[in-house]
């Protein structure tokens, strides 16, 4: 059985690998910083199987955590200037190679999509070939896989440091943001077991007045959004808002269908994931992926769907719902 | 109520600007403390919280390829192919990646598109290559613009996708959370027709605000000019 595991190491593999070329690098002025901060992230990728599975103590991964924090909130970590293809040589290599460029381009999307269809049904004696729900991740990572042989072969390139440096530099302007989105996983975890969402319900159905059906629907609506722009994560924001509105006034109250409720809430809160940087693997990442000068230029674009779409979920669930 | 306080440091870590890891690990700190955890438990929950979300980051193993493939003129590529569309603007073009990536979603398959795998090699250097051929070079403003409707039009067609299929994360939390907290019976299929309204509206706003964007472009093209000649 080929588990996601193995992928989770492949990655902190490519972590350490970028670390020791950033370590390297002598035009990055913060070498050592940055060499830290992902040597720690491709370490803590490879540990966290065995804190994921509890046989390691979680604590020396935590702590490992806040290390990488504060080596990149306190100014540590910088990025190299690397040494890239000219645009002249990009050009003249784009005239060579023509649309065949894009063969392992589109490698990776087709063998996800062949493992998330295909292969997910095959079992080998009894036990499956992907392990069972991962087949997409492993998609993504046996296409990755695929993807890098296929077009190491088709444009001759023999060193797989190649590709590494070409990578890393992808990585070093993403930076710090790479590690908010687990970050915040984490921060949604420890609210709840410090009993935040208790507290939220406690507040809101002071504040509520009895039966006022639609201001409960918009509290509901508002209070997904607005909690998952602090969150960045429609996932942790959920429970809170549930236990304090949906459930109690929403389904028991009101008598609203709870199916109904339920899903167009999360997608209140999806409308908040839109526009806030703490959703930094979809709105900062990309920035920086995209080498924008403004880094909240997807969030901009994004905002007006975002209002109209709570909008829209807010007058969806007040008049199915109930 | 003191608890709140962790939600009180985010917001205010926001507000000043701050740097958000230190932020997001300062609250999580503040919260566990005041919500009665030791500092082991604390530090315990850090290295659990990474370890479970592993799987959001797992896209770093799409770069090395993609780099390899960019320095050999990926982008350059994507900009030549579109222009031999005529009928094709970024808008339109955005409008059917959105379109796509929707339907992905709505059938499992997140992984298919994404930022790093189809956005930055692909998708916004093929709308850059369309609205370079109607309205010639783009002044830096129109430039940046295509590129975040690029990655708002990969974000809005996950999002308000992917709750249509069953097996995606956010149905299962919901099930699962209702189910053990409040012992009752939620079938993951009646949570994903529910979500298909909201995917409908979703389309049809950001499809249209996608549209509207080859009018945006030409009067910041035009506006660029006028700046030049001046």
């Amino acid at each position: 059985m080929i588990k996601a595991e193995w992928f989770y190491w492949l990655v902190g593999l490519i972590f350490l690998v970028m670390a020791a070329q950033m370590l390297r690098d002598r035009t990055n002025p913060k070498r050592y910083g940055t060499a830290a901060f992902w040597g720690l992230l491709g370490l803590g990728f490879v540990y966290g199987t065995w804190v994921a599975d509890k046989s390691a103590p979680a604590e020396p991964l935590g702590a490992a955590v806040l290390a990488m924090v504060c080596l990149a909130g306190f100014g540590f970590t910088g990025r190299g200037r690397g040494a890239t293809a000219t645009p002249e040589q990009r050009a003249a290599s784009a005239t060579r190679w023509g649309s065949r460029l894009f063969v392992p381009a589109l490698t990776i999307p087709f063998v996800a999509l062949l493992c998330a269809v295909g292969v997910k049904r095959l079992s080998v004696g009894g036990e499956p070939v992907l392990q069972k729900g991962s087949e997409t991740i492993l998609g993504l990572g046996i296409g990755s896989v695929v993807a890098l042989a296929v077009g190491m072969a088709m444009l001759r390139e023999r060193k797989l440091s190649a590709p590494m440096h070409a990578g890393r530099s992808m990585l070093e302007s993403m930076g710090w943001a790479m590690l908010l989105p687990q970050l915040l996983a984490t921060l949604g975890t420890i609210f709840s077991v410090s009993g935040v969402g208790e507290q939220v319900r406690r507040i809101t159905t002071a504040v509520l007045p009895d039966h006022s059906l639609y201001l409960a629907v918009a509290v509901y609506c508002v209070g997904m959004f607005l909690f998952t722009v602090i969150m960045g994560n429609g996932f942790a924001a959920f429970p809170v808002m549930t236990a304090a509105v949906g459930w109690p006034v929403l389904v028991v109250q009101e008598h609203g269908s709870a199916p109904a409720v339920l899903a167009i809430g999360m997608l209140a809160g999806f409308c908040g994931t839109l526009v806030t940087p703490m959703a930094a693997n979809y709105n900062i990442v990309p920035a920086a992926l995209l080498e924008l000068k403004d880094q909240y230029g997807p969030i901009k674009a994004q905002l007006p769907t975002a209002v109209a779409l709570l909008g829209c979920n807010i007058v969806i669930m007040a008049l199915f719902a109930f | 109520m003191i608890v709140l306080l962790g939600v009180l440091v985010v917001v205010l870590g926001f507000a000043t600007r701050r740097n958000p890891l230190l932020v997001v690990g300062g609250a999580g700190i503040v919260t566990g403390l005041l919500g009665g955890l030791s500092p082991q438990r604390v530090l315990a929950a850090f290295g659990t919280g990474f370890a479970s979300s592993r799987a959001v980051t797992i896209f770093v193993i799409t770069l090395p390829v993609i780099g390899l493939l960019e320095r050999h003129g990926l982008q350059e590529q994507a900009r030549r192919l579109i222009t031999r569309f005529a009928g094709l603007t970024a808008g339109r073009f955005l409008a059917l990646y959105l379109l796509l990536r929707q339907i992905a979603a709505a059938v499992g398959l997140n992984n298919v598109f994404g930022h790093a795998q189809t956005v930055r090699p692909l998708a916004a250097p093929m709308a850059e290559g369309a609205a370079e051929r109607r309205l010639g070079p783009l002044p830096e403003k129109a430039r940046e613009k295509v590129r975040s409707f690029a990655a708002s039009a990969d974000n809005v067609g996950l999002f308000f996708g992917e709750d249509v299929f069953l097996a995606v994360g956010s149905i299962l939390l919901i099930t699962g959370f209702v189910n053990t907290t409040y012992q009752t019976h939620l079938e993951p299929l009646d949570l994903a027709l529910w979500a298909i309204p909201t995917a409908l509206c979703a389309l049809a706003i950001h499809g249209w605000r996608l549209l509207r964007l080859d009018r945006t472009l030409e009067r910041a093209v035009a506006a660029g000019r006028e700046e030049a000649v001046k």
